[in-house]
């Protein structure tokens, strides 16, 4: 008989107390934050899709050399190279970079194994689109705008 | 408002109840989203006019723009009937509340007696629409949701028999009458009974089982069953439901202001009128809200045990109580 | 299942809890033979999220296969990626410096809290309370913004390497993380208030679905599953790996078997990790992080290797057949949800639907780490 008061008692005392804690934070400021109209900034590592290093000293601009060490390591075939060697040069000449962003997965393996360390993350987030096509970039051209 | 014919009157009291049931059923989505909102850290709608205030408008085009499709193998009759059931009871009810010192529709000598007659055929229009609905998850929610009706009607009534008891008479508009001040609240142990408080409390909770209201709302559990009996329904049949439980959570809480609180009575005596019976009713809706985002689902043993076993040995004890101490007093 | 469903004198009805279900956590199918609302057999159907891991695991190098592990149990990423890296490591013999191994710590230990308030969230919203899960947001979403900083991503960090780790980290991690831990240690009792002495959520949970440990052993549980069945079972402290012998935490074990102790065995690993991540914070010594003689293409002996370590949902293993050359020969995932999923068809039997929701909800399941 006594347990069942007991039992009563302590079942209605933990549900006082969960209301309490819930009036606690209905009357606090809420924590989140309205977007668009306020937006984050990205940290500086935060890992957007890639994108060429820009490069002023550098005559093309960012600093590839077109070995394909990143096309060779990426694990999802995102990365296709297109190079020439121009006639009496030495070195190769990256001449288009097409990174397929369906199938990255940020691993880093690109950005890590380049010798002349030419790639870096992006801090891109806000990508919506269409098509398919809308996420294949060219990074290429990407690096030309930014020297504009 | 004697002098008009009675015709202008019975139209009056008609547009008004329909447009109170609709502003209730807006306006209680308003509320609900804007405190679940703030319970959960967020702010509810805001885009939608200032405040999001005109969201329920919008709610409402949604459902009302929705294709209704009715499934191949429902039975025709009960699906269509079901949501208009639930409506149909939840407005016929307002028709004995009374609103202010003149603003009854109906002053009728039985009205407690009318609004549990009618609120019980709520019970027939789930099983109809969880039935009709040829869905195995709309027939087991079904079942558990008339189950848990009939289990917390009587612990409802018993407590209103007790309330009858003291004020001694069954008319609404009497007994807030007798509710002039705030210490003459029927909530208080001092004015009938010693255990009134555990009363409203035991009403309260009754009142919310008997609308499926979380933590109550096996019917409808979100998560384990779909949607439960209204799985099927989409559009303006899942808006009617809606209506309808919007609509009897206000009559519930409505019923406990004016049987514990003084309806349209304030508390200091100076001006009684609609707006106060308003702003309790909105206060015990609020209360409502408040514990459904706070609790989770009890289970179907757990509900059925704190009715038999809990709330009907404390609503005979506290109505054999009554007696005696009316009697002795 | 179809003897019983075909017997008439049984009345009983198939209830699919199909691919699609708000409770099941993913692509998940249990057919549920239902007498009333009681379950007579349970059979849970698997393989709607199969990737083939284990076949990009033949066919990548041992780099290349780096950002797999993450995408399994999702959850708890950096443990999935400990057990890969720590696998090839053995392997390779490769040694790791010692900030780099505390490193590697503080950050799994980080990443299983997340993934044990995220539980607590989704759990009781399967149970009807819909608030604590963005109680749990808020406190998950300042890990996230600490791993963020560090790693770059939120969910499926790609941050440890053979030999070490990505990149480094720097001061503000370690003020972030000790503001952390402190604000968590406040959180906790709230949640406990909220939730754990809840008297409904105490009906829901205590005395449903006992499972004892003799199904444990025999179905293969680990994790917190046996752990609240009183098998006091931790890779941490029963096969130590990477720097866990220097520190100083208990392995919280319950007997009772019921979903009541496998939610407070939970709610105490919490408390443990942050135990271990202020130690590990306390003791972080100076150094790099990647070891010196990392070889550009690894190539293992031949032979067999196994590492397992403590997901936060069981002990997550791999097994790495090597041929000497540069991509593996057979690369074995041991996923702890497989097991722990095959417990849910002979624990279902006699319960109610709810109570089988709240079974599921106990067992803590992700999907995709079941499918692989």
């Amino acid at each position: 008989m006594n347990s069942y008061f007991k039992e009563i008692y302590d079942g209605g005392k933990s549900l006082v107390v969960g209301l309490g804690i819930t009036f606690r934070y209905m009357i606090q400021p809420v924590v989140t934050l309205q977007y668009p109209r306020q937006t984050v900034k990205m940290a500086p590592r935060y890992r957007g899709h890639i994108d060429l290093v820009f490069d002023a000293a550098a005559e093309s601009g960012n600093k590839c050399i077109a070995c394909g060490m990143c096309q060779r390591n990426c694990p999802s075939g995102c990365i296709t190279i297109k190079s020439e060697k121009p006639e009496g040069a030495k070195k190769k000449v990256l001449t288009g970079y097409r990174l397929d962003f369906t199938k990255c997965s940020l691993c880093g393996l690109c950005v890590e194994s380049c010798p002349t360390e030419a790639l870096e993350f992006s801090k891109e987030y806000n990508l919506a689109g269409f098509k398919a096509e809308d996420y294949v970039f060219d990074l290429l051209k990407r690096c030309e705008e930014r020297r504009r | 408002m004697s002098e008009l014919p009675e015709i202008f009157r019975v139209w009056f009291f008609v547009a008004g109840i329909m447009a109170l049931v609709g502003l209730n059923a807006a306006f209680s989505v308003w509320l609900e989203r804007k405190v679940s909102g703030h319970i959960q850290r967020r702010i509810g709608p805001k885009e939608v006019g200032p405040y999001g205030i005109i969201q329920p408008i919008a709610d409402g085009i949604k459902l009302m723009t929705k294709q209704l499709v009715v499934p191949a193998k429902a039975d025709p009759l009960l699906y269509r009937l079901a949501p208009a059931l639930t409506m149909i009871t939840a407005v016929m009810v307002f028709v004995v509340i009374p609103f202010g010192p003149a603003l009854v529709a109906v002053d009728l000598n039985i009205g407690l007696l009318l609004i549990f007659a009618i609120s019980s055929v709520n019970v027939l229009a789930l099983l109809m629409g969880g039935w009709g609905s040829n869905n195995k998850y709309a027939v087991i929610s079904a079942t558990r949701a008339v189950s848990q009706n009939i289990a917390y009607e009587v612990p409802m009534l018993i407590t209103v028999v007790t309330m009858v008891m003291i004020s001694g008479s069954m008319n609404l508009n009497t007994i807030v009458g007798q509710q002039q001040n705030l210490l003459q609240w029927y909530i208080f142990p001092w004015n009938g009974s010693i255990l009134l408080p555990v009363s409203f409390l035991i009403f309260f909770v009754c009142a919310m089982a008997e609308t499926n209201r979380a933590p109550f709302d096996l019917g409808e559990a979100e998560s384990e069953l779909v949607a439960g009996f209204h799985t099927e329904y989409g559009g303006m049949g899942f808006g009617l439901f809606f209506l309808g439980e919007y609509g009897h959570v206000f009559v519930g809480c409505a019923l406990a202001s004016i049987l514990f609180l003084g309806g349209w009575q304030c508390p200091l005596g100076l001006l009684p009128g609609i707006h106060w019976m308003l702003l309790k009713t909105y206060l015990l809706v609020y209360v409502v809200m408040w514990i459904r985002w706070t609790y989770p689902r009890t289970t179907i043993y757990g509900l059925l045990n704190l009715s038999w076993k809990v709330m009907v040995p404390f609503s005979l004890a506290i109505l054999v109580l009554t007696a005696a101490m009316l009697k002795v007093f | 299942m179809s003897k019983l469903a075909a017997d008439p004198a049984y009345e009983t009805f198939v209830l699919n809890m199909g691919p699609q279900h708000p409770a099941t956590h993913g692509a998940l199918r249990v057919k549920l033979l239902m007498d009333g609302e009681y379950i007579v057999e349970a059979e849970p159907v698997l393989g709607y999220i199969h990737r083939m891991h284990e076949k990009m695991g033949e066919n990548r190098t041992y780099h290349q296969f780096l950002p797999n592990p993450s995408r399994l149990d999702y959850l708890s990423a950096m443990a999935c990626t400990h057990g890969h890296v720590a696998a090839v490591e053995r392997a390779a013999g490769l040694t790791v410096p010692e900030r780099a191994e505390y490193l590697r710590v503080i950050t799994v230990e980080l990443n299983r809290i997340s993934s044990h308030l995220l539980w607590l969230g989704a759990f009781v919203l399967d149970l009807g309370g819909f608030t604590p899960l963005l109680y749990v947001m808020d406190d998950r979403e300042q890990i996230l913004d600490l791993l963020e900083r560090v790693t770059g991503s939120r969910l499926t960090y790609c941050y440890f390497r053979f030999g070490g780790l990505y990149n480094d980290v720097d001061d503000d991690f370690v003020d972030g993380a000790r503001a952390f831990v402190k604000r968590m240690r406040d959180k906790l009792p709230m949640y406990h208030n909220l939730i754990s002495k809840n008297v409904i959520l105490r009906q829901r949970l205590a005395k449903i679905a006992p499972i004892s440990a003799e199904m444990c052993r025999k179905y293969g549980a680990t994790g917190p599953v046996a752990r609240g069945s009183g098998i006091p079972y931790d890779v941490r402290k029963h096969e130590p790996y990477s720097v866990y012998p220097e520190f100083d935490f208990d392995i919280p074990v319950y007997e009772d078997g019921d979903c009541m102790a496998r939610y407070l065995v939970r709610m105490d690993e919490i408390e443990q990790s942050l135990r271990i991540i202020e130690q590990g914070l306390d003791k972080l010594p100076d150094g790099p992080v990647m070891a010196e003689k990392v070889p550009k293409i690894i190539k293992p002996p031949k032979g067999d290797y196994y590492c397992a370590v403590e997901a936060a949902r069981g002990s997550f293993g791999i097994r790495l057949v090597s041929d000497g050359t540069n991509s593996p020969y057979r690369l074995k995932l041991r996923s702890p949800c497989f097991s722990n999923v095959s417990l849910f068809g002979e624990a279902a039997r006699g319960l109610l639907l709810a109570d089988a929701v709240a079974l599921f909800g106990s067992l803590d399941l992700v999907i995709p780490d079941i499918d692989r």
